[in-house]
């Protein structure tokens, strides 16, 4: 398994200290639960500074059950119940002190399925800045934000349009768009790319080298390909049905090319090379 | 004819079906049983749809008939006349029901999509929410009168006067159910994925609920409220227990108030020529007060995004 170096340092460490090159997010998940159904265990994923980590494995294992409690999107499902600790630069956002809704400001997501809201592309861009009370020069910011997510060139001529007239694959990059605007520190991507044709792909996929510069992301991904040309990190989750229901835990997590080259764990080699060949 | 031959034609036939198949004709055949059925049925229906638009029709060109040729300024703006005067019209009856609609819509619609929201959004499977839900389809479908009535024991008798006031309200119990169900309907419609996406950008469920439910179910919140507002101004029931009539134009909230809805229903009795008029004008005139609204209420509320 990959070490983990945070592991005790953040028990020690409560103050939000500036992390270097280091480790934005720690995830040592414990028990998820959906009502009685146990869905992911014993899974540490430290998510680092400026890097790219993908999360891969068979459906139902849980990579976007995981993800969503990267940011407390799970809590608005009833039934979840999260055992174990989210640390955010040395605080537990499941603490009980922890409001959700601020965690959510910091850590933005980016859906499977494109959703933008049912209004003009700038007030898509806008919404998180002004929930925010942006008071700085907003048409700036939409813009910066439409130009980092690769579709500045092709909505600039109709801001006033809605966000719902683009195709999916443009649609997906407003959403990016919309997620990025208020300069979350990390950032959360579920398939960000299934709905989308091989070029739109290709375009998200550089998006995110770029933005890796600024941000740390995590990205679920069922394509081998797409973990292996972006991810710098892979985390590979698999299934356990030893106890008659299906429980995913992280079987692996390493520098990319390691999980797909040389995998330390039987099982990952099998999914790897089965997914290849 | 000789064996060989058949085979030969057999085998002739079987070649031409090959080449039927890989060249179907692709031509009409209106009267094959399956094309003829569809006719007959799409003739039927266009049938019945006529024949449901006549009364319709029928309605609205009698209207502007008997009551096109009485419209004026001063129909719009005189007071009633009596029994045997002749002009005359009903300008205080427009006001009163415009005021009460008014009052009306100021009372249920904010109530109602409150209540919308608490269905749709907050706690949509609730006991309280599946009770609410159960007497608003009721309420939807009860009598008009019983509304009337209801409001005259609670307001008129304990403010001892027939009002404006009691009038609206009659309206706005009327007017409720279909704003709540109707707002419902409208705020359940906005996809799942658009609220995770609220959600996820960091917003509290109020703000959710403000920034992003209410303005993307707006245009059919604003048509079930269209809708609620063209039932209450055309009911004369509730009208009659709670705002009665007066024949001077509204002075204050708390008097008897006239309205068209109950002038037309005095008038049409009446067995003079000048006032059997006047009721046929001032149904003109609702009808086309509720059709602007509504006419307005599509304007306003057209899809934008
Ligand atoms: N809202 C929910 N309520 C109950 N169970 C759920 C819910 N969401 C997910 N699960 C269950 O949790 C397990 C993990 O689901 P999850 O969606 O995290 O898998 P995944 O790895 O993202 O799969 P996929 O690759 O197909 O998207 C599954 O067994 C699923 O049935
Ligand atoms: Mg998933």
């Amino acid at each position: 398994m990959h070490a983990n170096p945070k592991m005790t340092a953040a028990g020690a460490s409560t103050a939000p200290a500036p992390v270097g090159n280091g480790v934005v997010m720690d995830c040592q998940l414990q028990k998820v639960f959906y009502g009685d159904f146990l869905a992911v265990r014993d899974s540490s994923l430290p998510l680092e500074k400026n890097k790219i980590t993908g999360f891969i494995g068979p459906s139902g294992c849980g990579k976007s059950t995981v993800l969503r409690s990267l940011n407390r999107m799970n809590d608005l499902i009833p039934a979840f119940r999260f055992e174990g600790k989210v640390t955010y630069h040395g605080q537990d956002i499941y603490d009980k002190k922890v409001d959700p809704v601020v965690v959510r400001r910091y850590i933005g997501m980016v859906f499977q399925q494109p959703n933008p809201f049912a209004m003009s592309i700038y007030d898509n861009v806008a919404f998180g800045l002004r929930l925010n009370g942006f008071k700085g020069n907003l048409d700036e910011r939409v813009e910066k934000a439409l130009q980092g997510a690769a579709c500045w060139n092709e909505v600039k001529d109709k801001l006033k349009n809605s966000g719902l007239s683009l195709s999916g694959g443009q649609q997906q990059r407003l959403c990016i768009a919309r997620a990025i605007a208020t300069e979350p520190d990390v950032l959360l991507m579920d398939e960000p790319c299934s709905a989308l044709d091989p070029i739109a792909t290709r375009r998200v996929e550089e998006l995110m080298v770029e933005l890796k510069e600024n941000y740390t992301i995590a990205l679920v991904t069922h394509n081998m390909q797409q973990a292996m040309r972006v991810a710098d990190t892979t985390a590979f989750f698999g299934v356990d049905i030893s106890q008659g229901s299906r429980t995913g835990y992280l079987v692996e997590m390493g520098p990319t090319k390691k999980v797909f080259e040389e995998p330390e764990q039987q099982l990952t080699r099998e999914y790897v090379r089965g997914e290849f060949s | 004819m000789s064996a060989p031959d058949l085979a030969v034609e057999s085998n002739l036939r079987a070649l031409s079906q090959q080449a039927d198949r890989r060249r179907p004709s692709l031509q009409r055949a209106p009267l094959e049983g399956r094309a003829l059925r569809s006719g007959i049925l799409t003739g039927l229906t266009w049938i019945a749809a006529l024949l449901a638009a006549v009364p319709l029709f029928s309605v609205i060109y009698m209207l502007f008939v008997e009551g096109g040729s009485r419209l004026s300024w001063e129909t719009l703006t005189a007071l009633p006349p009596s029994a045997f005067d002749l002009g005359g019209g009903f300008g205080n009856a427009i006001v009163g029901t415009v005021v009460m609609v008014g009052i009306a819509t100021l009372i249920s619609v904010p109530l109602g999509i409150l209540a919308a929201v608490y269905l749709a959004i907050l706690e949509p499977d609730s006991r309280l929410a599946d009770t609410v839900r159960f007497l608003a389809k009721v309420l939807t479908g009860f009598p008009s009168i019983l509304a009337g009535v209801f409001v005259y024991a609670v307001m008129v008798v304990t403010m001892k006067t027939y009002s404006a006031l009691a009038g609206g309200v009659a309206l706005a119990v009327l007017m409720l159910p279909t704003v709540v169900l109707a707002a419902e309907q409208a705020m359940a419609m906005v996809p799942k994925k658009m609220k995770d996406a609220a959600y996820g950008m960091g917003c509290t469920r109020t703000q959710v609920i403000l920034k992003v439910v209410l303005p993307t179910g707006a245009s059919g919140i604003l048509t079930g409220v269209m809708l609620a507002i063209a039932g209450a101004a055309g009911n004369s029931a509730p009208l009659l227990f709670t705002a009665l009539f007066s024949d001077y134009y509204l002075s204050s909230l708390t008097e008897p108030t006239a309205s068209l809805a109950i002038l037309i229903f005095n008038f049409s009795g009446m067995p003079y020529d000048n006032q059997i008029q006047l009721a046929w004008a001032a149904s003109l005139v609702l009808v086309l007060i509720v059709l602007a609204f509504n006419i307005l209420a599509r304007l306003i509320g057209r899809q934008k995004y």
